[in-house]
């Protein structure tokens, strides 16, 4: 199989707020502390927006920011549109998308007018994301927004991969999850917020972080984290099952790892420098 | 250079119109719309939806019972009709249960189990039921999870939830996956059932309408919420393969507002372009395009001039959610279908309930049913987030326009 350069990287979660500060701590040289989030996230878009949309949107525009500012991109590359935006294609990857606002359209659906704010109702569908992050980037590019539950880092990338191929082009995936709030948190338990961006290219890569090469989906036992608070994450946010591949990237060396990617399937990956 | 076209080996269709493909076919031919005035559990809606009868009574059993939920019985509603079981299990026994992957296009899944159970909270601890099972009704990959269950698959299997174009994204990722090896075969599916948050919803936006939906008429006022589940298994077709093909599709977002399309249509031209360029055709070749067609004011406008700007002012358009209502997540897979059927039967559906057509609208709308052979028609989608995806199918002759006529189809 041919390989895909990782050439950026984005991340937030406690105690991994950014790729740069991240690394040392995945690569084990500084020991993980579960600090929250910044609120200042998703500072691309414009201030009137940051307001109105949740913490779900602002964690996956987030670590699309911060994978796209690391990397390298030819400027006006996006010759098919006509327009000056991002050549980049994405995939959002996400088990349940934004609980916050479903919990909002839920709520007042009981109430006797049954008035679901305008807002809310736009902002409930699984690729507000990817729509936000079009517009603030005026990237007229494909994309696409799935959940396959528990694996949905490992489907995004499968996705990520056959579209990189496909189109030979670049392609950011970004997966992400927060724990939803009550009374849906007694139902779905999601541990902490986790945000991840990968940006894949298939062509040869000098900025390459990392090379991958996806092996295919078996069953066995997903590779598990040292540190108790990162394996904490990476069992508690379906964004998080990326953890171990995330850890190989910062650790640079050759390897294989074992993605959990559902149910009792697992993806195995090669990465090298 | 075109791309490797995909055969579909076998489909199936359920919506409005009734459960079976032949129920589409012949709703389509008479001009029997399945619209009805708003009669979903209790909403209170001066709207017209397309709800598919029975479900209510059909709970899921067994092993499937945590799917239980209207979302996952439609899904299992189709997938019993049209020998599509018979057709997935002889693939499985040609590919392996583990090469034929599962993408399941779905804008709300079962949303519907969470709204029942946000109206069944505790009085004292606000909690919900404890029989409420997320996982397995509202959770987006609910469906696919089921879906792939149900046909005994063990492949790669997501749900992908783009709003309205999400099933017709199916057909990308699944061509994108078997291209890549990642499955041999692919089973598409799209379902969406009705349910409080869309019906409450798109009347919040104003966009439902309080008649039957009426695209590109002059008069036109708003869509109607409909409900549909369809499904195909994908395999990359043969040499001279007479089945009908996946010629092309094209995806773009519109980067310019959450709600509203770009009013020139910028998105859904570059879709509709990229359908085009991966076939490899022109646009005169396309004898068909089967519009999203909403019947919003805007968003009719903004595929008028996109297709006119592709195709010019000739070719033959319609839209079909005046028979279902707009099947949302489900609507991708329901008009391929529906193209599906076009090609197979030389049939060109009118655009039911319109009269008028919209002078200020430049595409040539067909309004009364019309038979004549097809070779390649067009199908779009677009949804909420300025997404886009138009899918190209098409038959070599000869093709079967003339046969279906031959035999007095009418």
């Amino acid at each position: 199989m041919n390989p895909l350069a990782v050439e950026a990287v984005g991340l937030m979660a406690p105690g991994l707020a950014g790729w740069a500060a991240s690394q040392a701590v995945l690569a084990g040289q500084r020991p993980y502390v579960a600090e929250p989030i910044p609120a200042a996230m998703a500072t691309l878009l414009p201030a009137n927006e940051r307001r109105r949309v949740t913490v779900t949107i602002k964690l996956a525009l987030q670590v699309a920011q911060e994978a796209m500012a690391q990397a390298v991109l030819a400027p006006g590359s996006s010759p098919d549109t006509g327009r000056t935006g991002l050549a980049v294609r994405t995939v959002f990857a996400s088990s349940g998308g934004d609980s916050e606002v479903l919990d909002k359209i839920c709520t007042a659906l009981t109430q006797p007018d049954r008035l679901v704010s305008p807002t809310h109702f736009h902002q409930s569908v699984h690729n507000t994301p990817a729509g936000y992050w079009a517009i603030a980037t005026d990237c007229m590019q494909s994309s696409v927004s799935l959940s396959a539950y528990d694996g949905s880092f490992v489907a995004g990338l499968w996705e990520a991969v056959a579209l990189a191929w496909a189109d030979q082009a670049r392609v950011l995936l970004v997966a992400y999850d927060l724990p939803p709030p009550f009374p849906l948190a007694e139902h779905r338990q999601i541990v902490a917020p986790f945000g991840v961006a990968l940006l894949l290219n298939p062509a040869p890569s000098a900025n390459r972080l990392a090379l991958l090469r996806l092996g295919r989906e078996t069953t066995g036992s997903a590779d598990r984290l040292d540190d108790a608070g990162l394996e904490r994450l990476r069992a508690g946010n379906p964004a998080a099952r990326g953890l171990p591949l995330l850890r190989a990237i910062a650790r640079g060396a050759v390897g294989r790892v074992i993605l959990a990617a559902g149910a009792n399937a697992t993806l195995s990956v090669e990465v090298e420098p | 250079m075109a791309i490797k076209p995909l055969a579909i080996a076998a489909c199936t269709l359920t919506n409005a119109l009734g459960a079976g493909l032949a129920a589409s076919l012949r709703a389509l031919r008479r001009g029997e719309s399945g619209l009805r005035p708003c009669d979903f559990e209790d909403a209170e809606l001066n709207t017209w939806i397309g709800r598919v009868a029975g479900l209510e009574e059909e709970p899921l059993r067994g092993e499937f019972a945590p799917f239980d939920c209207r979302n996952n019985r439609l899904a299992r509603l189709s997938l019993e009709q049209d020998a599509f079981g018979a057709a997935v299990r002889a693939a499985r026994d040609r590919y392996g249960a583990d090469r034929i992957g599962v993408f399941v296009g779905t804008s709300t899944s079962g949303i519907g189990a969470t709204e029942h159970a946000y109206r069944q909270r505790d009085p004292i601890t606000g909690s919900l039921p404890a029989t409420f099972d997320y996982r397995h009704t509202h959770n987006v990959f609910s469906v696919a999870d089921f879906t792939q269950r149900w046909l005994g698959l063990t492949g790669v299997a997501f749900a992908i939830s783009t709003a309205c174009s999400s099933s017709a994204k199916a057909f990308a990722s699944a061509w994108r996956h078997l291209r890549a090896g990642f499955c041999d075969a692919a089973v598409v599916g799209g379902v969406d059932s009705l349910c409080l948050t869309t019906l409450y919803g798109f009347n919040a936006l104003g966009l439902a309408s309080t008649r039957p939906c009426r695209p590109w008429d002059v008069e036109r006022d708003g869509l109607s919420v409909g409900e549909g589940a369809g499904f195909a298994l994908l395999e990359w077709a043969e040499p001279d393969d007479d089945r009908v093909l996946l010629l092309g599709y094209g995806e773009s977002s519109d980067a310019y507002h959450m709600t509203a399309a770009h009013p020139e249509g910028a998105g859904a031209v570059l879709a509709m372009q990229g359908a085009l360029a991966r076939a490899d055709a022109t646009p005169t070749q396309v004898d068909y395009i089967n519009l999203h067609g909403t019947a919003t004011p805007l968003n009719d406008a903004a595929e008028d001039r996109a297709v006119v700007r592709v195709f010019g002012p000739n070719t033959p358009c319609s839209s079909t959610k005046g028979w279902t209502g707009h099947t949302l997540g489900a609507a991708g897979l329901t008009e391929a279908l529906f193209v599906h059927l076009c090609l197979e039967h030389g049939l060109i559906p009118g655009t039911l309930h319109t009269r008028r057509r919209d002078p200020k609208l430049g595409a040539n709308i067909v309004l009364e049913n019309q038979q004549r052979p097809l070779r390649m028609a067009l199908s779009n989608s677009f949804g909420f987030g300025g997404t886009n995806c138009s899918l190209l199918f098409g038959r070599s002759p000869p093709f079967s326009g003339e046969r279906s006529r031959g035999k007095g189809g009418k």
